[in-house]
């Protein structure tokens, strides 16, 4: 139905019910007619060269009108990415690696025997506090049944479990073994099949399949526009092509700046969103992946940490959490305990900047000497040498009254911090090439829209050029 | 740095491993033999000893030596009800499953300051495997950091003795899994760590004289109504520790209850106090040390089975066990202000009130 009337369409029929049945038939001879129209339209050069023009503007313009809603969409899945799921993915990541730390500060807090420490103290409940606040952020901007599920399950279980922390301090201040024994009952409710962690995980894993479902919207290739596109371009220069041919004149001015602008369009969108397509990868080799392995190798640290402290805290029947820390430690740094794997081997290969890389490097060694300095307390502690083994993994004076300096402790810390700030050094590059993948995008849909208007109105004026010829 | 080095001491002994074990093997054999001719007599002097305990406190040596039973019995023992010897009597029999292996060697039997004595002293400390989690028998004290308990004041009481210091003593924590291991190994010279004696574990390491007799018993809240091991049970959630003696009675006659078996008997009291368990079922002297760490909770009933404590060391060090023995009835001696008593007192009368003395020794 390519046609431009020079008069007005007959009325087709409007199809309100109740105007009777002749409107079928109505509708059918003004169709028929219409299509005489063209039909006569076209066996004249006027004729066509109206339909031609027509065509072209109408091309030009879907071209534009298509590229704008394309770009838009991708744009928007863009800035989802960098606004929406790439920081609640994130913040569902720091509820996990709260609660773990939670976790690990106390069980270290216990070791200390009596009253823990004002640091530890501090840092349990600076834990506990972000985590509930960000698990309310998350209630807030919770989309889904495993969302509101998962928040459920974590906003119900966060009180119990301090609860049972509570009490476990309170027993151990009066020096009750009873204290312990709470405290393994509150690490379980932690640890367990839909515990804390299991339910922080669900949401981090909700989150991330949405922000991964973000990426993949923003990357996916604008293949209506493209065709539109190259469709337009190439009717262009077929219609000048056919001028040339009847004509023997070589520049049409209006198809000229239509070509030009539907080129120029065409060209921005195939390199705007190649572009954008590449930041938002690489955007997603750090957010996604890079940050993934990272943010779990934190969790593996933590958890390796509650089980080192968990194996003393409960004084000679701790061999399920020793072994629970050699599977940890497996996990995130492979099974020789002097090499490279599991975890932070990933997080090494995912890295592709210098200033990735050594904060993982420096993770590496820690976690080497801290599985070197485990061996050796485990050792101090079989023996039951219990004092050492204690003064091993949190510093303090072994049973010989010597002030042990080389800690478990101590690589933990710096393990965590290395982590840490590979975390942070690929957040960076996440936002960064999110960004600039956003905004090569930013100006596309404006810029595509007058664009085709702009061809449209070329293609028009010279169709128009040429039909005065006839007058 | 220098204990590390003394335990390392005390672990040397892999070269001379293999023949050590040999000679552990042989001696084994040996006793076996020397064990099937003692019962016998130990049955005859046991019967005898149930007649002569109506007339008279005090047994006569059945052998030159060997076979002596319980001395003293007449000092208020009756920690272990005082016809325990003549019921253990029969069943001491070559059949004897209720043999609990508890006689030891008597410190007149012969030497009480052998090899293995002269090796504690030449190292200057006692080597002794403890348990830091059981509350009244062996933990870390808040307010000292040290450990205390009914158990460590018997380490003391041999370090005394053996080095003439109490404090001569190096405790190492040595898990449930690890003990006999710790004491086949010479990592330690002794383990005192509530632990019970049995005959499968007397063929691998010695046993002294059984210093205390607990059982499994139920502890519940005061309000309960719970009265024991009994159909007040019924469609009550009964927590106990995984394969301990105290499951095995409980499947044997569950009398009703939900059992709830967790790995420590630590975890039942969280679970009973969580109102997640109407009743704990587990060792009287450790349940006693769960009372005291909750004031609500009591004891009832009576003790379902019958487990005596010993102090266990390596079966090659038969001075030290005479040595020990020693040491328990010095210790135990002296009635009510017994040193035994006035631990029992400290420790353990609260929670377990009405003991009068400690179990009767017996002697092989």
């Amino acid at each position: 139905m390519t046609h431009t009337p020079t008069k007005p369409a007959p009325p087709e029929g409007t199809g309100r019910p109740g105007t009777g049945a002749p409107e079928p038939e109505g509708r059918r001879r003004a169709w028929r007619e219409t299509s005489d129209r063209v039909r006569g339209a076209a066996t004249t050069e006027p004729g066509r060269l109206r339909i031609i023009g027509a065509a072209l503007a109408l091309l030009a313009v879907a071209f534009g009108g298509v590229t704008a809603w394309q770009i838009t969409e991708r744009s928007t899945a863009a800035d989802n990415v960098l606004h929406h799921s790439g920081p609640l993915s994130s913040d569902a990541a720091d509820i996990y690696r709260l609660l773990a730390d939670a976790d690990a500060t106390v069980t270290g807090g216990f070791l200390v025997g009596g009253e823990e420490p004002q640091s530890v103290a501090d840092r349990y409940r600076k834990d506990i506090d972000q985590a509930s606040t960000l698990i309310t952020q998350a209630a807030a901007n919770s989309r889904g049944a495993t969302d509101a599920a998962a928040l459920t399950s974590l906003s119900t279980q966060l009180p119990y479990y301090t609860q049972l922390v509570a009490t476990a301090q309170a027993d151990n201040r009066q020096g009750f073994p009873l204290g312990g024994a709470y405290l393994r009952y509150a690490n379980e409710q932690m640890r367990k099949d839909n515990g804390l962690l299991s339910a922080a995980n669900t949401l981090y894993r909700a989150e991330t399949a949405r922000l991964n479902h973000d990426y993949a919207r923003s990357r996916a290739l604008p293949w209506a526009a493209w065709a539109l596109g190259a469709v337009a371009l190439a009717a262009l220069v077929w219609a000048q092509r056919r001028h040339y041919l009847r004509t023997n004149r070589v520049f049409n001015r209006g198809m000229m700046a239509a070509s030009g602008a539907a080129a120029v369009a065409l060209v921005w969108l195939l390199t705007a969103h190649l572009v954008a397509r590449g930041d938002l990868g690489d955007s997603y080799a750090h957010g996604a992946k890079s940050l993934q392995v990272l943010n779990n190798a934190r969790i593996a640290v933590l958890q390796a940490r509650g089980d080192e402290n968990l194996t003393l805290v409960t004084r000679g029947s701790g061999d399920s959490y020793d072994a629970s820390f050699a599977k940890g430690m497996n996990g995130l740094a492979g099974t020789d305990p002097k090499g490279v794997g599991g975890e932070l081997a990933q997080a090494l290969a995912l890295a592709d900047t210098n200033a990735g890389r050594t904060p993982v490097n420096a993770a590496v060694k820690s976690v080497q000497i801290w599985r070197q300095r485990h061996a050796a307390e485990r050792a101090s502690d079989n023996k039951g040498d219990y004092a050492t083994a204690v003064a091993e993994v949190i510093g303090g004076k072994d049973a010989g009254g010597a002030t042990v300096t080389q800690t478990t402790g101590q690589c933990f810390d710096r393990v965590d911090q290395d982590l840490e700030q590979a975390v942070h050094q690929e957040q960076t590059e996440f936002r960064s090439a999110a960004d600039s993948g956003h905004g090569a995008l930013s100006l596309l849909p404006f810029g595509a829209g007058l664009l085709a208007v702009l061809a449209a109105a070329g293609a028009l004026l010279g169709i128009g050029r040429r039909l005065s010829e006839y007058r | 740095m220098s204990d590390r080095n003394l335990a390392g001491g005390a672990a040397a002994g892999p070269c001379g491993e293999p023949s050590l074990e040999a000679h552990g093997r042989r001696r084994t054999e040996r006793r076996g033999k020397l064990r099937a001719t003692v019962r016998g007599r130990i049955a005859v002097a046991a019967i005898a000893a149930a007649c002569a305990l109506a007339v008279t406190a005090v047994l006569v040596p059945a052998g030159r030596g060997q076979a002596a039973a319980g001395k003293g019995a007449a000092e208020g023992r009756t920690q272990a009800p005082v016809g325990a010897a003549a019921r253990r009597a029969p069943a001491e029999g070559p059949a004897g499953p209720r043999d609990d292996c508890s006689a030891s060697l008597n410190p007149a039997s012969g030497s009480t300051d052998g090899a293995a004595v002269a090796r504690i002293r030449a190292r200057g400390r006692l080597l002794v495997g403890v348990d830091q989690n059981s509350y009244l028998w062996g933990f870390r004290d808040p307010a000292t950091g040290r450990l205390a308990g009914f158990d460590i004041d018997i380490v003391k009481a041999i370090a005394q003795d053996v080095l003439g210091d109490s404090s001569k003593v190096q405790y190492l924590t040595v898990p449930t899994s690890q003990r006999i291991q710790a004491i086949t190994d010479h990592r330690v010279d002794m383990v005192v760590r509530t632990m019970t004696v049995n005959c499968a574990r007397a063929a691998q390491v010695a046993f002294s004289v059984p210093y205390f007799t607990a059982g499994q018993q139920l502890l519940t809240a005061k309000d309960s109504p719970v009265t024991g091991f009994d159909d007040s049970l019924k469609g009550r959630r009964v927590c106990t520790a995984k394969g301990s003696t105290g499951q095995s009675a409980l499947d044997a006659a569950p009398h009703g209850a939900r059992i709830l078996a967790l790995d420590n008997q630590l975890d039942c009291l969280v679970r009973l106090q969580l109102g997640q368990a109407d009743a704990v079922f587990t060792d009287n002297a450790l349940a006693a040390g769960q009372a005291a760490q909750d004031p609500t909770t009591h004891l009832v009933g009576q003790p379902v089975t019958r487990e005596p404590y010993g102090v266990a060391m390596n079966l090659a060090d038969d001075d030290l066990v005479r040595r020990v023995n020693q040491v328990l009835a010095q210790y135990e001696s002296g009635g009510a202000d017994s040193a035994w008593m006035q631990s029992y007192r400290t420790w353990l009368a609260k929670e377990l009130p009405g003991i009068t003395g400690p179990p009767a020794p017996v002697y092989r």
